[in-house]
């Protein structure tokens, strides 16, 4: 029973790096233009100004990426299903809910609702972004799994992307203010008095 | 998830105002402006609006900033509402605004929400948003006004087919500042004022400013006249964060010596434009601040009102926010 079920573990990881392989891979191009169904980008438009070009470089959580982004594409389905980068969720894709909340230029946005093309220039930092140089945790991440923060924790990372974003710019919020300051992000289980107590820890130990 | 993906469509981000007028002139009614993309976005993955060529007008730097001007304070369509509640002349001279922008969604979309988008919000009747055919959309009909109607968002004054409202809480401010809209067309710039700018489904139901197609609000400007003046802004709506205003009210005041010398006053959410209450305007002028002015343009406010099936609530609501307006500024 042990065996089998290593061998399932290793089954299953392997799949998923087979996954990630081929997101990250050249063959991305042909089934993302299956999944997004559109060949808007291609037309003889190109040369007019102002229009843009699909192959771009993004300023991912530090690192230079090559993308093709369709013009259409908005930053959280560059970052999912393009650049594999999931730690960013999903949830309503309609600016309603936080859970896609990354920072661009350290400001939190909702990458569900940012066009991918806005961003070229930017610096994008998402959840994957946080860890240190040895893979340790944000102290935001930290405080969330001290204080139990999070319940079912599929609104977490958009969480922890408000709360970094307060924290950096007001390093010692009141409770009140860190409440509004995470008020963009709901939480369908309605852990935010844990939130909030995490982001209190967190900025008492920095 | 796929599903959401938007409907294709080309992507320009010109970087100044006359590529950006041209392009709209080039595509006509086959383009779409692009500000924030918080209004646009949801419709193009509803699949209940869509255009072919979308215009961001997000790297035109002509259009960003606050800037003092012997007009007054201008302030760029393109400037998120982030910028505007914490600039610190429009908190110290024009807190009304700031007021406002503080109220609108959640800190993540006023991050990126422009105040030009605020602006040229499009009506938010859920009928109207979930692509059916109603007036304001072409149609015949009106899904909203019916006995079975949900309608406890809509309006109390100017129903012509359409009860939909004002959703803009900056726009109440911006009639009460008695501001100037810049706009920006083929033919060049013209200049609005924001009680113009807005208009009811009387004047074209598909349209809720007086901007046609081809056109883009460059800049607003706030005259110096009411600045510093006494300022009170209040939204009441389900949720603090995310929703629109079931009511606001947006004053400014000029007082002396306890009495009311001027005053602009302005309801938003109550009809399809921002409501400025003028017959307030007359019975507070000249009165002197206190509990009976207050009682009683709280009663001069609601004259006239017209409720639907489900919105009476908003009358009393009204009436108190016109109340503590005058008692509580």
């Amino acid at each position: 029973m042990f065996e089998k079920n290593k061998i399932l573990e290793k089954n299953r990881s392997s799949r998923r790096a087979f996954i990630k392989g081929v997101i990250a891979s050249g063959t991305a191009v042909s089934s993302s233009g299956y999944i997004f169904g559109s060949l808007a980008g291609c037309s003889p438009d190109q040369s007019v100004l102002g229009s843009v070009e699909r192959l771009v470089s993004l300023n991912v959580n530090g690192q230079t990426r090559r993308v093709d982004v369709l013009p259409n594409e908005t930053l959280a389905m560059t970052l999912r299903y393009k650049l594999g980068l999931t730690g960013t969720k999903l949830g309503c894709d309609r600016g309603e809910c936080g859970a896609c909340t990354l920072l661009v230029d350290g400001v939190p946005n909702y990458s569900c609702s940012t066009l991918t093309h806005s961003v070229r220039d930017k610096q994008v930092t998402s959840i994957e972004g946080l860890q240190g140089p040895n893979g340790e945790l944000h102290p935001v991440q930290q405080a969330m799994i001290d204080e139990l923060g999070p319940q079912c924790g599929f609104c977490t990372p958009g969480q922890i992307m408000s709360a970094v974003a307060l924290l950096e710019s007001n390093p010692n919020p009141s409770r009140d203010e860190a409440r509004q300051a995470m008020s963009g992000n709901l939480c369908r289980c309605g852990a935010y008095d844990h939130y909030l107590n995490s982001v209190m820890k967190a900025a008492e130990r920095s | 998830m796929s599903k959401d993906m938007m409907q294709s469509f080309e992507l320009f981000q010109p970087d100044n105002l006359d590529d950006a007028i041209n392009l709209l002139d080039r595509f006509r009614g086959d383009s779409w402006v692009l500000a924030g993309g918080h209004d646009t976005f949801s419709w193009f993955k509803d699949r209940a609006k869509y255009a072919p060529n979308v215009i961001d007008l997000n790297n035109i730097d002509e259009l960003k900033g606050i800037t003092e001007t012997n007009r007054g304070l201008e302030i760029g369509a393109l400037t998120s509402l982030t910028e505007i509640v914490s600039n610190p002349i429009i908190k110290s001279n024009f807190s009304l605004l700031s007021d406002a922008a503080g109220k609108v969604a959640s800190p993540q979309i006023r991050n990126t929400g422009t105040i030009g988008g605020n602006l040229n919000q499009d009506a938010r009747c859920w009928y109207y948003r979930y692509g059916v055919d109603c007036y304001r959309a072409g149609g015949n009909s009106c899904y909203a006004d019916t006995p079975q109607g949900q309608n406890r968002e809509h309006c109390l004054w100017g129903a012509d087919r359409c009860v939909a409202v004002s959703p803009s809480d900056t726009a109440s401010a911006m009639v009460a500042l008695d501001a100037l809209m810049v706009i920006r067309g083929p033919d060049g710039e013209k200049e609005v004022p924001a009680e113009d700018f807005f208009i009811g489904p009387d004047i074209d139901i598909e349209r809720m400013t007086i901007i046609q197609s081809g056109e883009i609000l460059a800049r607003v400007i706030l005259p110096t006249d009411w600045s510093g003046a006494t300022f009170y802004f209040e939204k009441v709506s389900d949720r603090n964060t995310w929703d629109f205003s079931l009511v606001n009210v947006a004053a400014a005041m000029i007082i002396e010596n306890n009495v009311i010398k001027d005053i602009r006053i302005v309801a938003g959410a109550v009809q399809c434009t921002p409501r400025r209450l003028s017959v307030v305007e007359q019975v507070v002028k000249g009165s002197p601040k206190n509990d009976d002015t207050a009682s009683l343009a709280g009663q001069a406010a609601i004259r006239g009102a017209t409720p639907l099936n489900y919105n009476h609530f908003k009358i009393p609501l009204l009436e108190n926010l016109v109340k503590r307006a005058i008692r509580d500024a």
